[in-house]
């Protein structure tokens, strides 16, 4: 199987080197086109498809890349492959700059900039004197490797398909790593991602950066293919078709960008040629094709065409994979039971009027398993989301084996030995529970973008998915273990979150209603693992609505009722107490 | 069984691939309170949401004899359902008698004259809706902005009023002149599904009663048995309760 | 510079920033009803300028054809619903509201547009044209995925000015179009020549605006589209659609564009692309108001009309630069500012 797919890699892969020579130089143009745009449109799959990063102004990108090439060749006669370093540089620098400013945007506010930027950008080539206004800059040299210049438009296409090839490489690996995960949690799951010691921000601007410079490869190598620049193929029209080459071709995985540019950049000729013979008159209306085919798919396929072929793909192949082997992780030390864990002081959280957490104070031990009880509204999962840094307190403290950390990011109290899994599950629907859960592992490795993208953090990658498959088969999911998240019973989708809040190794488990959602026999089956896990040392704090389940389980209870504390002790006292049941069956 | 206002006939709510209800039967007839009890999680606002056309409902779905299944929210108000959601879901920004005035939106596109004389009726009810009728609604209190909410939904002239959670959230007393309110609205032929994680409230209020346990009808009965039952206790506390004194 | 030609500037970025407020209050208005982010409102502008120049020129505007053609697809589109659901019976009646009022109007404008109409008839049929695009443009493309996330909405409105340039071009050709000016002349005050254009351009501008407060603030039909924007469930249990509330709000909007294309063909010549700049001006206004306040939107877009008219006095070259540019705090400011909920994706 292996090898067969490697057989049929190795002769695409030829098949590739030797087109040019095969075809006619037209094609081997709207090739070198193809090999150009897939560059750009691959940076905004990693973008926008998988970080959920709207971007319209990667064209923008492409131009400084050419025009930084034209401009110090032509001027001041440098050699082009410096020039290539110093336009990675500079654009480093200005995506940096641009997203420091605009990444802290949410929703739609990061796109709407980048439209306003990429305007900004496309008349500024157009109006600095020195990049030679709108008519640009001519007479750029050609490229030469090893003092052979690359005039021919064949052997320039080696070059080109060498550089796209190099990249889908790169960013395939990136997607399938420890830093890939994070990536992809980026869209649907940033607090959850944050909970498990990623910095999102960081990420985040990363990817926009590592997307800014596949763009100015693009425009550097452009620039040297077509010996002259000039602003219009860097204008927001020409960024808002890269958008869509992403989008058609599938926004979630490399593939759909060579989809996409292929399928566009074929189209735009073909409209090209007979739209204006059509129409009888002369003028761009591919436009009007591609916005209408656009809109068809967002109403129909909104994913793009990529999954539509791997949904068949995959019909015929039941999802599987080999459970990976590696070396154990290191874990943390054992905690002894009975020392003080959590201090919880006077805690307060108020969202405008509303107090949510009324001065809340509980502690709680090391080796017990705590319950938060309380009805709808009470304030239980806000209490939460103060303890992991989610929401920032109001006022009070919050400390941790003696270390207060109220005022700590959610990645640095991960650090701290905290997991937890969420009310309303946050998993990446479209990874496998595998992935999933080995997300969770995250704080336990260290391979970063480039390692990942260079394919060096193999040894690595093995002992964390091996640890992560460790956890699903202690949770009972060894069958679902290599099935897409989102395809499980919501039940089950809650324990694989308690699998990745596992995989963390963590020394307190914050437990959001685990047990919503299960049959009889699998509740049993989880508070079963829950008091294995608290013989081993780990504490759990536990929210939950089964009544039957918490009192079953726990060896003390917190009730909570509009975000004050109601009553404390054990199960059987909390059950009694008159102003417990008031709190849950109401009085009149 | 005689006149029914409207009838759920195993009717099954999903998200996604994730069923919150699951073949639930009841009914309402004219005249009636009818309360669905039940604790947390256990579906009943999704249950509400499905029948006011919010969400997609498997099974049958009948309002007045008809199959409103497919029908949009708009045809279903307009046929005199109408529902006071959890969130209340009032327009925050707008004047208390603007926000009433929209619960009367659909008799305003049937050219309905009478829309006025239901807002005296709306302020006689609720004086202090009344008092603050310039007042915007986002700076009502908590039971203020309960009150405008029915008052909104009473606009629309319902033949059916459904209730999500009126008590969530309020004080006791606050809670008591609600169901007081209810009460009253009973008397003048209003019909009622409610909905309620204050059983012991509900119960007291309604003549009849649903409890409904993760997505399933438990038990059901008159209202005044239900209050005597143990197992509805057992229900929202935890059936080790039982073996307690 | 002078006072002289500070107030001359000032003239002209306000006349400019009259008619970016009215995009503006259209793009507010859109996006509060409709979450739609409405890119393509600067051509509905752009067609409103150059259907007026044809009407001028005696020629049937091209944006007819567009009109019957997006009724068409509109009624093709209703068929197959009405085929699917099996509501044959209703199909006539539907039929008849959605195209008698399209093919009347292309009727008129086919044999009255050679006839020389006077300036205000014409400006009646340019209207007529361009407003019954804003509800079918709704229903052809933005009904269907009504609850889609703000971003797809976003890139579907990009798209959808993609097929509005690229038509516009076909329609209109390259060549731009420039209408006479309402008013010729003008008048001395404080030693500053005021135009009555500028003058017409303020008080069109201002009465739009006033209708548009007392359509919101005084009718039903106005207070259930604020209500859609406040809050969409609450608006859907009191039987306002989103399908009626999209519709009308897409009317308002092209009715807004129209109103603004009218107002800026004498002012500028207009291309079959200048929606694009235009549009993106008002949306400057716009997002200084968050989308959301009506008034600063207004206010925003004077200010965007001003800068810009001193930024071409001093720097005309960068004058575009300075323009997006300052856009970029504006929303750094406006995000920071607005809470964001990651369950809404």
């Amino acid at each position: 199987m292996r090898r067969a797919r490697l057989l049929v890699a190795l002769a695409g892969l030829a098949l590739l080197a030797l087109a040019p020579l095969l075809l006619p130089a037209y094609y081997v143009t709207l090739a070198n086109y193809i090999g150009l745009y897939s560059m750009v449109a691959l940076g905004l799959v990693l973008l926008t498809g998988v970080a959920g990063q709207t971007s319209f102004g990667q064209a923008a990108f492409v131009g400084l890349g050419a025009y930084t090439t034209a401009f110090l060749t032509t001027a001041y006669g440098l050699s082009p492959w410096l020039a290539l370093g110093v336009g990675l540089l500079g654009t480093a620098l200005i995506a940096w700059g641009i997203g420091f400013i605009t990444l802290r945007m949410g929703g739609h506010y990061f796109p709407l900039a980048t439209i306003a930027w990429g305007i900004s950008l496309f008349f500024l080539f157009g109006t600095v004197p020195e990049l030679g206004g709108f008519t640009g800059l001519t007479g750029i040299q050609a490229l030469s490797i090893f003092g052979l210049p690359l005039r021919d438009e064949r052997v320039f296409y080696l070059l080109i398909w060498g550089a796209a090839l190099a990249s889908l490489w790169a960013t395939h690996n990136l997607l399938d790593s420890r830093a890939g995960r994070a990536i992809r949690a980026l869209k649907t799951g940033q607090a959850m991602a944050e909970s498990f010691g990623v910095n999102a921000g960081r990420l985040k601007m990363v990817v926009f950066i590592y997307a800014a410079m596949l763009a100015c490869v693009s425009g550097w190598l452009y620039a040297h293919l077509q010996r002259f620049v000039n602003p219009t193929p860097f204008s927001i029209n020409m960024g808002i078709e890269y958008l869509f080459m992403a989008v058609l071709g599938g926004a979630g995985s490399v593939w759909g960008a060579v989809l996409g540019a292929t399928l566009i950049t074929v189209i735009k000729q073909v409209l090209q040629d007979w739209l204006p013979q059509l129409l009888g008159r002369s003028g761009q209306f591919e436009v009007i094709v591609f916005g209408m085919l656009m809109v068809i798919m967002l109403q129909r396929a909104r994913e793009g065409i990529i999954p539509f072929v791997l949904a068949l793909w995959r019909r015929r192949q039941a999802p599987g994979g080999e459970v990976p082997e590696g070396a154990e992780l290191p874990r943390r030390p054992h905690l002894p039971a009975g020392e003080p864990l959590l201090e919880v002081d006077q805690a307060r959280k108020t969202f405008g009027g509303l107090v949510a957490v009324n001065d809340l104070k509980f502690t709680m031990q090391s080796g017990e398993i705590l319950g938060l009880i309380g009805p709808n509204g009470a304030g239980k999962t806000t209490m939460f989301n103060l303890i992991t840094g989610a929401l920032p307190l109001t006022s009070g403290r919050i400390r941790y084996r003696g270390t207060p950390i109220e005022k700590l990011e959610p990645w640095d109290i991960a650090r701290l030995g905290i997991g937890r899994t969420f009310q309303h599950v946050r998993l990446i629907q479209t990874m496998s529970v595998l992935d999933n859960v080995a997300l969770g592992a995250h704080l336990r490795g260290r391979a970063g973008v480039l390692r990942a993208s260079l394919a060096l953090d193999t040894e690595e990658e093995t002992r964390l998915r091996h640890e992560a498959a460790r956890q699903i088969r202690r949770v009972g999911l060894t069958e679902q273990m290599f099935e897409n998240s989102g395809s499980l019973p919501l039940g089950k989708q809650r324990i694989v979150e308690i699998a990745r809040a596992l995989a963390a190794d963590p020394q307190l488990l914050l437990l959001d209603e685990p047990a919503a959602g299960l049959r009889y026999l699998e509740k049993q089956a989880l508070a079963e693992l829950l008091r294995a896990l608290r013989t081993e040392g780990l504490s759990i704090l536990l929210v939950e609505h089964d009544m039957d389940f918490v009192m079953g389980l726990t060896d003390r209870l917190v009730v909570m009722e509009f975000g004050q504390k109601l009553a404390e002790g054990l199960p059987a006292e909390v059950q009694g107490n008159p102003a417990v049941i008031e709190a849950y069956l109401g009085g009149v | 069984m005689g006149q029914v206002l409207i009838r759920l006939d195993q009717v099954s709510v999903s998200y996604g691939r994730v069923e919150a209800v699951h073949s639930v039967s009841l009914s309402v007839a004219p005249g009636q309170i009818v309360s669905v009890i039940g604790p947390n999680g256990a579906g009943k606002t999704t249950l509400l949401s499905a029948t006011m056309g919010l969400l997609r409902a498997r099974g049958g779905l009948e309002f007045l004899g008809e199959n409103i299944r497919e029908w949009p929210v708009e045809q279903r108000v307009a046929a005199g359902l109408v529902l006071v959601p959890e969130r209340r879901e009032l327009f925050a920004d707008m004047g208390v008698e603007d926000n009433l005035l929209l619960g009367a939106f659909q008799r305003y596109l049937k050219r309905d004259r009478r829309i006025n004389s239901t807002l005296d009726e709306v302020y006689t009810r609720f004086p202090r809706l009344k008092e603050r009728r310039v007042q915007l609604a986002g700076t009502l209190s908590g039971g203020e902005r309960q009150m405008l909410a029915l008052g909104r939904a009473l606009m629309g002239k319902p033949t059916l009023l459904m209730l999500d959670e009126p008590s969530l959230g309020l004080a006791p007393i606050i809670v008591r002149e609600i169901f007081h309110i209810l009460a009253g609205l009973r008397q003048d032929g209003v019909s009622i599904l409610l909905v309620e994680q204050n059983a012991r409230a509900a119960l007291q209020v309604s003549d009849y009663g649903y409890v409904l346990e993760t997505g399933e009808v438990a038990l059901h009965g008159q209202s005044d048995e239900l209050a005597q039952d143990q197992r509805v206790a057992a229900s929202y506390l935890g059936a080790a309760r039982k073996g307690n004194p | 510079m002078d006072f002289q030609i500070a107030a001359l500037l000032a003239q002209d970025g306000l006349t400019n920033g009259a008619i970016y407020a009215l995009l503006a209050l259209a793009l507010v208005l859109v996006f509060g009803v409709t979450r739609v982010i409405f890119v393509p409102q600067g051509e509905f502008v752009a067609f409103g300028a150059l259907t007026l120049a044809a009407l001028q020129m005696g020629k049937t505007p091209g944006t007819v054809w567009l009109l019957l053609g997006m009724t068409l697809a509109a009624a093709v589109l209703e068929s197959y619903r009405c085929g699917r659901a099996g509501t044959w019976r209703r199909w006539p009646r539907e039929m008849l509201v959605l195209a008698a009022f399209p093919l009347a109007v292309a009727l008129a404008s086919y044999f009255l547009a050679p006839l020389q109409l006077p300036l205000w008839a014409q400006v009646l049929l340019t209207f007529c044209i361009i407003t019954p695009m804003g509800p079918l443009l709704y229903r052809l493309a933005f009904q269907p995925v009504a609850e889609a996330s703000v971003l797809v909405l976003l890139i579907l409105a990009v798209a959808i000015h993609f097929v509005f340039v690229g038509l516009g071009l076909f329609l209109f050709g390259a060549e731009g179009s420039r209408t006479p000016p309402f008013g010729s002349g003008g008048f001395e005050a404080l030693g500053v020549n005021v135009s009555n254009q500028a003058l017409w351009v303020y008080a069109v501008s201002s009465a739009l605006i006033v209708a548009l407060y007392l359509f919101f603030g005084r009718t039903i039909f106005g207070k259930a589209l604020r209500a859609t924007a406040m809050n969409r469930v609450g608006a859907r249990l009191i039987g306002a659609s989103p399908n009626f509330a999209g519709r009308l709000t897409f009317t308002l909007a092209a009715a807004l564009g129209a109103a603004s294309g009218v107002l800026i063909g004498p002012i500028t010549t207009v291309y079959y692309d200048s929606g694009f700049l235009i549009g993106l001006k008002g949306f400057v206004g716009a997002i200084i108001g968050g989308l959301v306040s009506y008034p600063i939107a207004a206010l925003g877009a004077l200010l965007v009309g001003l800068l810009e008219s001193y930024a071409s006095f001093w720097a005309s070259a960068y004058k575009e630069i300075i323009v997006f540019t300052l856009i970029i705090p504006v929303l750094l400011w406006r995000s920071l500012t607005t809470t964001h909920h990651e369950e809404e994706e």
